[in-house]
């Protein structure tokens, strides 16, 4: 790994940090930071009671509400998993990259909301909303992770080998290891999204924890805020493969039943009349114009600005925190036990929803621009920060270990931060485009963020609005795809630019290659 | 062949099972309290079982969006919807009609709350100091929460509220404007004055640091809204059957789960005015 010359890496690093930081810079110019005088101590007093005195009375709707909660999870990954493989062997193809973008630029909450109109308020909904999104994840990640394979095993089949056999027999099983702990992080993931479904009305943890929080039922709110703390930290325990057939069979019985439609035909209503203005369905084409240029300069043109700027300054911010937190939860830097405490300060910062710290940092801060990227940047960096600690401690006792190695501060300065930062650079630009549709969630703040647009559309029943917002965060979400894909290339280490440099067995050693391919995606 | 015979008769005794009558089903959004809704609802589902003579299923909701939309394609025939949700209905489901609208809802009312530290005092009308402060409304479909302030704003300082205010926002929920006006995170709120009534009841509201600086006058809100075809699915009559049971709950239990003191006769022509002022401030076209 450690080679003569990184000259041109850390250059390239240099450079693509820069970018970071004067992109932040020119958003902090647009974007509104103002802080208000505020007084909220009475209301945070009470959200402190909560959570060290949470307090649920009907444990048997607790239990339910969990297992519903890993019930989605677990069969919209089990789902999903073989999907995005399949998509996978089919990205070199531009048409599945830009679909698989363009499905995953859109918040779960957003997906709910449009299956719902389809399916109803039942289990499909939920397993959809997530089902689709993650496949178009996996589908992303798995080819990349297909991409950083060696290349000489493919050679033995012979050369006419290719397709479905060269994965197969070559590809697949030398990813195995990546592919697998990559899903096994999905999983967290997907216990979140499936929780958050709660939100829209699915009977997930997020259902209760919403009203909960809504009502001003802190102790309630405490009490569903541990469970699914708890429920994400021992996730290594009860997550055995041997009990995953098992597992899922009761996932199957513990899907809600709710009563379903009694007729169907409401997708080709949704699809044929919803999602279109009024005056294009008229055939009322300078009213469709209107409407059209209406809409641009009125939401989807002071939406993005919007969006784009929170997204800029949060990512900023989101790198800082990682280098902030990250040291915390390292055996390495923290020591074998104060590490614990970092590790549960990056289990809350990652499992805790974000519209609960927007909650706070608005009472803290007053409306504003700063809550929500707080609140982005807090989420996120509890995220990548627990990666980047896992794979600093994947490396302890490895052959990068040496006795004479730095201790404290140098050590975090001169050893473990520049190991860790490709990785973290790369992670990083996973997450921009989590980040992106995240900051859709923020209208408590008062911010039109492009998501704010696309909420208030479905909350008036307006599809049509709703489509074309979608349709404009799609198109952004492709764009900062192809721009975050070339920047990940230059953050990369340079391994795969200048082959030569570098020996191959260390290069390609598992853990290196799973260390770098478990990238943050989603919240 | 005794398998097949056995497989035969098994598919045979469930055949009932699928065959069972639909139950009419029902959501409902409380303005209060919003926790436990399975619970409480289903009570009010059995009552509404025995008296209707049919099976009767509560499904939950979350949002006002997600029980119209429900509505509309059927997966529940009955709905308790706030004044403009129920608009939002009854339009995408032609036929549908009002039944029955809480007593109170005859009548119900906004407040305009203010921190403190804005030095606002109670008036007949919206001060002119509103202006450049920070507001926020609740949900963005409520009634008392969203449409009714925000025309009453609009009459008064004849401009969108982003306009008159410094910052809009959407609480989400009148307990959160509440918390959120009296933390002074936003300086003034819209809030329905049911909510700030048992909140203030409760404790939960400290005068010294939020108080009411002005209310909106009285607007029909929360209703129950039937679809058209129920007299064809579950028999000639079910619509007003319906209608009588409803007006007729009496058990103070059931009741506080909406929280209303009882139901009152109510029909479609009642929310005209709703209709209007959602139409006149762009929410609906």
């Amino acid at each position: 790994m450690l080679s003569f010359d990184r000259r041109s890496s850390v250059r390239t690093l240099n450079g693509v940090c820069l970018l970071l930081l004067l992109l932040a810079l020119l958003a902090l110019f647009g974007a509104d930071l103002q802080v208000y005088p505020v007084d909220p101590w009475h209301e945070l007093g009470r959200i402190g009671r909560g959570l060290l005195l949470p307090a649920w009375d009907d444990f048997p709707l607790l239990l339910q509400a969990l297992g519903q909660t890993v019930a989605f999870a677990l069969l919209a990954v089990a789902l999903a998993v073989p999907l995005g493989l399949v998509l996978a062997m089919l990205f070199h193809w531009r048409g599945v990259r830009y679909l698989c973008a363009a499905v995953r630029s859109v918040h779960e909450l957003f997906w709910g909301l449009i299956f719902m109109q389809l399916y109803g308020l039942g289990a499909l909904t939920g397993l959809l909303a997530i089902l689709l999104p993650f496949a178009a994840t996996f589908a992303k990640v798995f080819a990349e992770i297909f991409e950083q394979q060696a290349p000489e095993p493919g050679l033995a089949p012979g050369p006419r080998v290719r397709g479905l056999k060269r994965y197969g027999y070559t590809l697949i099983p030398q990813a195995w290891p990546a592919l697998l702990s990559y899903t096994r992080y999905r999983f967290e993931c997907a216990l979140r999204s499936s929780a958050i479904l709660g939100f829209i009305g699915l009977p997930t943890l997020g259902f209760h924890l919403e009203t909960a929080f809504k009502q001003g039922q802190y102790s309630a709110a405490g009490a569903l805020l541990w469970a699914f703390l708890l429920l994400i930290a021992t996730i290594r325990y009860w997550l055995r493969p041997r009990l995953i057939p098992l597992y899922l069979l009761l996932a199957l019985w513990l899907l809600p039943q709710t009563p379903g439609f009694s007729n169907g035909g409401y997708l080709w209503r949704f699809i044929s009349v919803d999602i279109w203005p009024a005056p294009l369905r008229a055939g009322d084409w300078s009213g469709t114009l209107a409407w059209y240029s209406q809409m641009f300069t009125e939401q989807v043109w002071p939406g993005l600005v919007q969006t784009l700027l929170l997204t800029q300054l949060a990512l900023l911010l989101t790198g800082a925190l990682i280098l902030l937190f990250y040291p915390l939860a390292t055996r390495a830097l923290a020591g074998p036990w104060l590490r614990w405490g970092g590790r549960f300060l990056l289990l809350v910062l990652r499992s805790t929803p974000e519209m609960i710290f927007a909650f706070v940092l608005l009472l803290l801060f007053g409306p504003s621009g700063l809550p929500a990227v707080l609140a982005l940047a807090l989420h996120n960096s509890g995220l990548i920060a627990f990666l980047v600690a896992n794979a600093s401690d994947a490396e302890q006792g490895s052959r990068l270990t040496r006795p004479d190695d730095p201790r404290g501060l140098l050590r975090y300065a001169y050893l473990e931060t520049p190991r860790r930062f490709p990785a973290l650079l790369a992670f990083l630009f996973y997450r921009w485009e989590v980040i992106l549709r995240e900051s859709a969630i923020m209208g408590i703040l008062g911010i039109a963020t492009l998501g704010f647009f696309i909420d208030s559309a479905f909350e008036e029943i307006r599809y049509d609005r709703a489509m074309l917002l979608i349709a404009a965060t799609a198109v952004l979400n492709i764009l900062v795809d192809s721009l975050s894909r070339r920047l990940r290339a230059l953050a990369r280490t340079d391994a795969q630019r200048q082959p030569g440099l570098i020996d191959p067995p260390q290069k390609r050693s598992p853990k290196q290659t799973m260390t770098r391919n478990t990238e943050p995606q989603n919240g | 062949m005794s398998f097949l015979r056995r497989a035969l008769a098994l598919v045979l005794l469930a055949l009932p099972l699928l065959a069972r009558a639909e139950p009419f089903v029902f959501t409902a959004i409380p303005d209060e309290d919003e926790s436990k809704l399975q619970q409480r609802f289903g009570k009010v589902a059995d009552y509404l079982s025995g008296q209707l003579g049919v099976e009767v299923k509560y499904i939950p909701v979350k949002s006002y969006a997600a029980a119209i939309t429900a509505f509309r394609n059927d997966q529940v025939q009955l709905a308790w919807f706030g004044g403009l949700s129920g608009v939002q209905a009854r339009r995408l489901v032609p036929g549908s009609e009002a039944l029955a609208q809480g007593y109170e809802d005859q009548f119900f009312k906004s407040y305009f709350i203010a921190n403190a530290s804005t030095g606002l005092e109670p008036g007949a009308q919206l001060s002119e100091a509103l202006k450049g402060k920070t507001f926020t409304f609740g949900s963005k479909g409520s009634t008392s929460g969203r449409l009714m302030p925000e025309f009453y704003l609009r009459e008064r300082f004849g401009a969108a509220p982003d306009q008159v205010f410094s910052r809009v926002g959407f609480s989400g929920d009148h307990n959160r404007t509440i918390a959120q006006v009296q933390a002074g995170a936003y300086e003034i709120g819209a809030v329905n004055y049911s909510v700030w009534e048992s909140e203030l009841a409760k404790g939960n509201v400290d005068p010294s640091k939020v108080k009411v600086i002005w209310e909106t006058p009285t607007f029909p809100d929360y209703q129950w809204t039937i679809r058209g075809d129920v007299d064809q699915r579950f028999g000639a009559g079910f619509k007003d059957k319906v209608r009588d049971v409803l007006l007729n709950l009496t058990d103070p239990d059931l009741l506080a789960s909406f929280p209303r003191q009882g139901f009152v006769p109510a029909s479609n022509a009642d929310y005209q005015p709703v209709e209007q002022t959602a139409k006149a401030i762009g929410l609906l076209d």
